[in-house]
């Protein structure tokens, strides 16, 4: 009778392992099956100075990718989460923070007489939205809304497949956002014969939810001007703003990086003296 | 467990005190001179464990309540203005937000040593029960906290979740409407499910302490499965297990941390840092890992069950999914009598043992199938994955009382730990496998 | 392990007396975090900062409420006769007595301090006081009755002290700032 059982045993272990090995060799076949996955091609990984256990924010940078996003994106995408103030984080002084709020006219009121009123934006204020609502955005832009920035590098995270989704907790990786965002800019490309997208759509194999979006291809070399003497092109571009956006979505993230590094050290530590302590308490009983 | 109490009040106040209410004394007697097996392993410092997080998330709950707003138009913003603006309002939310996956974490290995060492055989099955139970709140709770960020993974689990009760004959869609308030989700269900996501942690502390007061009576299992005999069998809980659980803690909270502050949105899901648009559903919905094993059960029902040779639907597929789906978690609450094998311990138990890891194999397995599209290849592995889930419980748990044949047992805890230990004074009757399977656990944590 | 030796004693306290302390800093280290997220955000003390107001259209004698980190301020500009009365005030009138050139307030240096500017919150427990024109008394409190000189200074308990100073300074002539004793801060 255990022979039976061992017997079944083993025969549902390699039905299930079977099943396990055939995968591979079903999704691949699969590849060209009637349901397609996005997106076509996944993000290039990237390098970015705040990867790692000790990931610093490249200022220099954040600068830049602000200048991006003023100059380019901010023209139809908001970035609502995000106030002035925050530019701190981008190593402005509190005065170069108040003149750049300022050129922006923010809406305020009601006054006294009950009217609302135009007034320079103040670093306390959020960032101005293009659109004073998403039904005019997407109106604007033929019925496709352009979805604000402010979370867009933590919104954006395709699918790392097996077994690569295990091997990111050890190497720590965390960077699909900004990976995404840069491959998706630099990733415009004429479409394969017979997969031309439709009027409006333009194709980007990197894009998350189909071949094609209605954003065309928003940078082009020489568009915005670098005063620090970095290269002027759209793949330095994507880099910059991808570094701001993910800045955006996360103020905080050089400082919980650091936070992170002190509190594991310091559990460490203690975790060790626990170790000791129980050894030296344990030491006068078998166990 | 104890017997009587050992407690002392050594000064006046003490016992003037413990005369009117002894609750030093139940303290004392519940984590100081509680007595536990002296061999107990890594995988039994879980129980100490989930009580912390239990602790940890009600803690860190509460405080992030103070910054969020439970409302439609303001719930996203409010927890993304806390992360942003809150003095540590980052940390907090991600120490919640990855403490709800910890704390799955635990429960399920808390919940594999039971199956693996028998914990819920008699006399503890009512300690079992109250654990199902607990797992069962927790679920609950977990899911409606999901919710409350109202990002789009929020609401459209919310959408699906709460879609189950509709499946429910004649009453089902009444029943829907009554959980959300509404016609669909929307702000009455935010704000029912904070109202209530408040509530259960609450709820779960008190069948905590039923579960931990069980457990004193009846006394904690071991890794040999014999009861306590003597009172070399035993140690005090205070200091031995206390400095034990407070170790695996820390490892524990390493992991924890390294969550929070280096992969924060790992376990969690990129589309709930959209806003939640009632009008658009994302393209690919997934619950938390935790409940993937399930959503693999649910979606493996695809097909309705009728009176064969005609077409008389008795069970449409989308009721079925569900009754498989809570069959699943119910099954947990019968385990104690569907075991039939007088020995509690797998590692006296060959077959069992065998069956046990293909089990817990096949548990990880239908929680990635849950993560997977249901079509191609993956449909036939779900509905096999889920076979054999019940198959386990339903089929072989009973029947390998009869067919297996148990290895010899030790006579008591103190002649296994002496056998693992030879320079002791080894009278004891160990046998020369004890020591291999005692170690196995361990070595594969 | 019978009586151990002293030395082994000895290591066997300092650790756990180091782990102890490392438990300890644990717990404070939470109870930090615990306790900070308490205080006024980031948002909310950006709000916070210094608010300028118009003071032009202001007439002598009359009084505006001024919002300050959401809490409400007295500006006052005095007529002559009531400056006259505030600096002549003899000081066994006040329980908590301040000279009035501290409790005034003047646009350029040079000028008669003609401005109070003071907290709107009563000292006792917090409600606005109305304003009344009877010469000297500047305020009267209809909670519980305390009364107050045009300068803010209590003249009738059972408030304990003055309408508090906010910082403020004069920007120019006609815009006050609350929030910041120096100019440009």
């Amino acid at each position: 009778m255990k022979k039976v059982f061992t017997r079944l045993a083993a025969v549902a272990s390699t039905l299930v392992l079977a099943a396990g090995i055939s995968l591979g060799a079903a999704s691949a076949a699969d590849e060209e099956g009637a349901t397609p996955h996005y997106p076509l091609k996944k993000p290039k990984e990237q390098s970015w100075s705040f990867a790692g256990p000790l990931g610093q924010w490249d200022i220099g940078q954040l600068q830049r990718g602000l200048k991006v996003y003023s100059e380019v994106c901010a023209a139809c995408h908001s970035l609502r989460l995000v106030s002035y103030r925050n530019l701190a984080g981008l190593g402005y002084t509190d005065a170069q923070i108040k003149n750049f709020a300022a050129e922006y006219e923010v809406t305020d009121g009601p006054n006294d007489d009950g009217e609302m009123f135009e007034r320079p934006a103040l670093p306390t204020d959020r960032f101005k939205s293009p659109y004073s609502n998403d039904k005019e955005a997407a109106a604007a832009n033929n019925g496709a809304l352009p979805p604000d920035m402010s979370l867009l590098a933590k919104a954006r995270a395709p699918e790392r497949g097996f077994p690569t989704f295990i091997f990111d907790i050890f190497t720590m990786y965390a960077e699909n956002g900004p990976d995404y965002i840069h491959s998706l800019l630099t990733g415009y490309e004429d479409a394969p014969e017979g997969k031309e997208p439709g009027d409006g759509l333009f194709y980007n194999p990197y894009f998350v939810s189909g071949s094609a979006l209605a954003m065309a291809s928003p940078l082009s070399d020489e568009l915005v001007e670098y005063t620090d003497g970095t290269p002027q092109t759209v793949d330095q571009y994507s880099r910059d703003v991808s570094a701001f956006l993910m800045w955006a979505a996360e103020p905080g993230l050089a400082d919980r990086k650091q936070r992170g590094f002190i509190v594991i050290i310091f559990l460490l530590v203690l975790a060790g003296l626990l170790y000791f302590t129980k050894k030296k308490i344990w030491s006068d009983v078998a166990h | 467990m104890s017997g009587h109490s050992t407690y002392q009040p050594t000064t006046a106040f003490g016992k003037w005190f413990d005369d009117r209410l002894p609750l030093y004394r139940l303290v004392h007697d519940s984590f100081v001179s509680y007595p536990v097996p002296r061999n107990l392993n890594t995988f039994y410092t879980f129980g100490g464990i989930l009580m912390l997080m239990l602790v940890s998330q009600i803690v860190t709950g509460i405080v992030i309540a103070m910054h969020y707003t439970p409302e439609a138009t303001m719930g996203f913003d409010s927890v993304h203005a806390m992360t942003r603006d809150v003095a540590y309002g980052d940390t907090l939310q991600d120490w919640h937000a990855v403490g709800a996956s910890m704390f799955f974490v635990a429960v399920y290995i808390h919940i594999f040593r039971g199956l693996y060492y028998g914990s819920y055989k008699a006399p503890r099955e009512i300690l079992w029960i109250l654990g199902v139970l607990i797992y069962l709140l927790m679920m609950a709770t977990a899911f409606m906290g999901y919710v409350l960020p109202w990002g789009q993974m929020s609401y459209w689990g919310a959408q699906v979740i709460t879609s189950f009760f509709s499946a429910i004959p004649l009453v089902g869609e009444t029943v829907r409407e009554y959980l959300l308030g509404g016609y669909a989700v929307g702000n009455a269900t935010l704000n029912r499910f904070f109202s209530l996501h408040y509530l259960l942690p609450f709820m779960i502390a008190g069948i905590v302490v039923l579960h931990v007061w069980s457990l004193h009576v009846t006394g904690q299992t071991n890794p040999t499965g014999v009861e306590v005999k003597s009172k070399q069998d035993v140690i005090p809980f205070t200091p031995y297990a206390t400095v034990k659980d407070a170790f695996a803690l820390v490892c524990f909270i390493i992991v924890f941390a390294y969550f929070v502050f280096y992969m924060p949105d790992y376990l969690g899901h990129a589309d709930n840092y959209i806003p939640a648009d009632p009008l658009k559903t994302p393209p690919h919905i997934v619950p938390e890992w935790y409940f993937l094993p399930f959503y693999a059960i649910l979606r493996a029902v695809d097909f309705n069950i009728g009176i064969p040779f005609t077409d008389i639907v008795l069970i449409d597929s989308k009721l079925g999914g569900v009754l498989a789906m809570f069959s699943a978690i119910a099954v947990l609450f019968v385990v104690p009598w569907l075991d039939t094998s007088e020995v509690r311990s797998a590692n006296y138990r060959p077959m069992y043992k065998i069956f046990f890891w293909l089990f817990a194999a096949n548990a990880v397995f239908l929680g990635y199938l849950g993560s997977r599209p249901a079509e191609g290849i993956w449909i036939p592995l779900m509905k096999l994955t889920t076979f054999w889930y019940f198959f386990h419980f339903l089929i072989i748990m009973p029947l390998l009382g009869w067919f297996e044949k148990p290895l010899p047992r030790p006579a008591s805890i103190t002649d296994a730990v002496l056998a693992k230990h030879p320079d002791g004074d080894g009278s004891g009757g160990g046998t020369s496998q004890l020591e291999g399977a005692a170690a196995a656990p361990q070595s594969k944590g | 392990m019978s009586a151990p030796h002293a030395e082994d004693a000895t290591r066997r306290d300092f650790l756990y007396i180091a782990t102890g302390a490392a438990g300890a800093v644990a717990a404070v280290g939470v109870g930090t975090v615990l306790v900070s997220q308490m205080g006024p955000n980031a948002a909310e003390r950006a709000a916070g900062a210094p608010v300028e107001i118009d003071i032009s259209a202001i007439e002598e004698g009359q009084v505006i409420v001024a919002v300050w980190r959401g809490k409400p301020y007295f500006i006052r500009h005095l007529t002559d006769e009531e400056v006259a009365a505030a600096q002549s005030a003899e000081e066994s009138g006040f329980s908590d007595f301040e000279a009035a050139d501290v409790r005034l307030g003047a646009p350029a240096d040079g000028k008669e301090g003609k401005w109070t500017i003071v907290a709107a919150n009563c000292t006792h427990l917090g409600c606005i006081p109305t304003k009344v024109d009877t010469g000297f008394e500047g305020w009267f409190c209809p909670c519980h009755g305390s009364k107050f000189d045009v300068t803010g200074r209590v003249i009738k308990g059972p408030a304990p002290t003055n309408l508090p100073l906010p910082p403020y300074n004069f920007a120019s002539d006609t815009t006050l700032v609350i929030g910041a004793d120096k100019a440009g801060a």
